[in-house]
């Protein structure tokens, strides 16, 4: 198996980008990853899209080949690749592809993804969230998303006295570094006073401990380390990587606190990479709703189970705290275009371990971590980025 | 241009219901969305009151403030409404008939979501201007509807308000307008649909933002004015946030906007809203005022007008109430009576 490493990244901004079409923004990040990368469209080899659900948002399916023609590069015949696994498939999409890559069978490849989610109305965005739930057993009941995480969050104050105003720190504490990425969808600051007194979603959880519906698009290039050099000065190696699946529905769980497929995911990338959680950084953990981040750093050995929401309190996970968490603002406050999120935390840690996230640089950031959900937990990726000496 | 308005009338249902009331009823925190709208109360529509009884009583306003006008001399009405009561059958025949000004002139329904008033207006001037017709009536009229539990529901109110358009001795000349469109559609209603859909935050930037500043901005340009300039300004007003910054992007003073923002204690009543704003001000204006005032419907347009009220505000006939009158008669309803007034409980059907 061959090394593989990041040699370019692009993103498009995250938000309300009612002017720009999905075809738009894939476009942006991949042009943007690709000059980037030093490399020229013809050295390609592959084309790999995460996107969740380009059917129901805009009504276009088959966003591999669109992507692929509407980059200039339908002429090249590449083959072009749509990957497919809830809020997951961005992550899965660079799993496919180093693995592509590590096989032999590629040397160089884009993995892009993307999500347009305003162009529908918001219950109706909110529904085709919900999708990557049960619909048998869950959402046809009426059980949403956010209804969903809401009872994990029930489950994690009582079992561990998990406060809301611990989970209420994850987002102050995201939209504090959103504030510092121009990319991000929020770029204010909030307290957490206004966490606390939003209008309820799913209690326990507000308006503030969600993350929003955006647009966006996020790519990078990956290749074959033993050619990485030749495109790149600061080539970011995928030192491990591990996918890890669950029950689909929530009830079937063996435990609502923690999610058994991060907790899986973690232990293989680990193993691969052959480090241990306490030689991260700096880490884009999946935190679609606040409660999400607390079971994730527990689940990625971060922190004891039950501590973290303590550990978020004391400043623990803050920039430059004891392990950087979101320092792009997160899915809360950089945005969650669902497809492009495993996508756009990859662009992050790269952008950390380049030494080049400016005023939210993690100091002496050498190994980087990004976790990524489908659903309510039945999917979870991790990676482990190490920055190249 | 030298044609104006020769006269006003608004009128304001006396019923209200207040946010906390809506939102005790959907498990929301209605004051604080109340206080995020920048609303107090909105009015509603007592169980008799339609678009058309609401235009006939801002009608006979505008009308009894210039006794020296002949019902017989308005030539045209225009009643602008996204409201209407029926689907096909116009609102204007039976508010002509009403101020007796039928038979001998002509009547229609207007319809740009909230600006069909000020469309109104600008018609009225055209025909007017040219001598077609003495006087021209635009009204602009609603009962809106927003969906129970919806965020429009703490907002959607009723009123009307009727302007006089004509040449004899106006109390406001319009020494400019100008309309500012494009197809944005942020809001709608289809045919057969009860209630209206929304796009969310989309009807504010890319909606009423860039139609207000687009067209406030060529005004200015047109009429060579500053904000400076003006002694009041008036903007349509779906919630009391959004005229307040676009003023405040523009240029003007929160005194400047002030008079003119019923929408506080209202809510927004569509059609009428930038209108009864305008007749607010008329109320207090004096010779020399000026006064700037751009309106917006969704879909999306804005009508700009630039006025400089005339010696001839003295000569109208103290009748009627003011809009200050009507703003402070309420009688606050709770949610279960608005509901039965707005027609949301299903009634058994005759048999």
């Amino acid at each position: 198996m061959r090394d593989v490493a990041v040699i370019g990244i692009g993103e498009t901004q995250f938000g309300e980008l009612w002017d720009k079409s999905f075809r738009e923004l894939g476009i942006e990040a991949g042009l943007k990853a690709i000059e980037d990368s030093g490399i020229a469209a013809e050295d390609l080899d592959a084309i790999y899209v995460g996107n969740m659900s380009a059917g129901k948002f805009i009504d276009q399916e088959h966003v591999s080949a669109l992507v692929a023609d509407y980059s200039g590069l339908a002429d090249q015949h590449l083959p072009a690749v749509r990957v497919e696994g809830g809020g997951a498939c961005g992550a899965i999409a660079i799993l496919q592809a180093a693995m592509a890559i590590a096989s032999g069978m590629h040397d160089i490849v884009i993995v892009g993804g993307a999500e347009k989610m305003t162009d529908v109305g918001d219950v109706q965005a909110g529904a085709i969230l919900s999708a990557t739930a049960d619909q048998e057993w869950e959402s046809v009941f009426g059980a949403t998303f956010a209804g969903l995480y809401a009872m994990m969050a029930r489950r994690h104050m009582y079992e561990f006295n998990t406060t809301r105003e611990q989970m209420a720190q994850v987002a102050v504490k995201n939209h504090k570094n959103g504030a510092l990425n121009p990319h991000a969808q929020f770029q204010r600051e909030i307290t957490p006073d206004m966490v606390l007194k939003a209008p309820w979603v799913a209690e326990p959880l507000s308006v503030f401990d969600c993350a929003p519906l955006s647009d966006g698009a996020a790519a990078v290039v990956l290749c074959a380390m033993d050619r990485a050099r030749k495109f790149s000065d600061t080539p970011v190696r995928i030192l491990g990587s591990g996918q890890a699946s669950d029950f689909l529905a929530l009830h079937d769980r063996r435990d609502l606190t923690t999610m058994d497929a991060t907790v899986v995911a973690g232990k293989r990338a680990f193993h691969a990479a052959g480090v241990t959680p306490d030689k991260v950084q700096v880490a884009e953990v999946h935190d679609n709703f606040t409660i999400t981040e607390i079971i994730a750093i527990e689940d990625l050995r971060f922190v004891k189970k039950g501590l973290g929401g303590m550990a978020t309190e004391e400043g623990e996970t803050a920039l430059n705290g004891k392990i950087s968490v979101n320092t792009s603002g997160g899915l809360k406050a950089r945005g969650q275009p669902v497809g492009a999120t495993g996508v756009a935390q990859a662009v992050e840690i790269v952008r950390q371990l380049r030494g080049e996230a400016g005023k939210r640089q993690v100091s002496n950031a050498e190994i980087g971590l990004t976790h990524t959900l489908g659903g309510t937990g039945a999917t979870a990726v991790v990676h482990l980025f190490g920055r190249m000496n | 241009m030298t044609g104006g308005i020769v006269s006003y009338g608004g009128y304001v249902p006396r019923y209200r219901i207040a946010p906390k009331a809506i939102g005790a009823v959907w498990g929301a925190d209605g004051d604080a969305v109340g206080k995020g709208l920048n609303i107090r109360a909105k009015s509603v529509p007592g169980p008799d009151e339609d678009v058309i009884t609401m235009s006939v009583e801002a009608s006979r306003a505008c009308l009894a403030r210039v006794p020296w006008v002949s019902p017989k001399d308005v030539g045209a009405i225009y009643v602008g409404s996204e409201s209407h009561p029926y689907a096909v059958k116009p609102t204007a025949t039976i508010v002509a008939e009403a101020i007796e000004a039928s038979p001998v002139m002509t009547a229609a329904d207007f319809e740009f979501a909230c600006k069909a008033g000020t469309a109104a207006i600008q018609t009225c001037m055209g025909l007017t201007l040219s001598n077609m017709y003495k006087f021209g009536m635009a009204v602009g009229a609603d009962t809106s509807q927003g969906a129970p539990g919806d965020a429009l529901e703490y907002s959607a109110s009723a009123g009307a308000a009727a302007f006089l358009i004509g040449n004899e001795r106006p109390i406001a000349m319009i020494n400019h307008t100008l309309s500012y469109t494009t197809d944005t559609p942020d809001f709608w209603r289809r045919e057969g649909q009860r209630y209206p859909s929304h796009g969310g935050r989309f009807t504010g930037e890319p909606a009423y933002f860039k139609h207000v500043m687009s067209c406030a901005q060529l005004l200015f340009e047109k009429a060579g004015t500053k904000p400076g300039d003006y002694d009041y300004a008036v903007f349509h007003q779906p919630n009391g946030k959004f005229p307040q910054r676009v003023g405040k992007m523009l240029g003007f003073s929160e005194k400047q906007v002030d008079t003119g923002l019923l929408v506080r204690d209202i809510g927004n009543t569509y059609s009428a809203a930038i209108m009864v704003g305008m007749c607010a001000i008329f109320d207090v204006a004096r010779p020399g005022d000026r006064i700037f005032a751009v309106g917006y419907g969704s879909g999306a347009g804005s009508d700009g007008f630039d006025l400089t009220v005339t010696d001839h505000i003295k000569e109208l006939k103290k009748a009627g109430r003011t809009m200050a009158d009507m703003v402070s008669d309420d009688v606050h309803l709770d949610y279960a009576t608005y509901a039965k007034y707005r027609g949301k409980i299903r009634m058994r059907e005759a048999t």
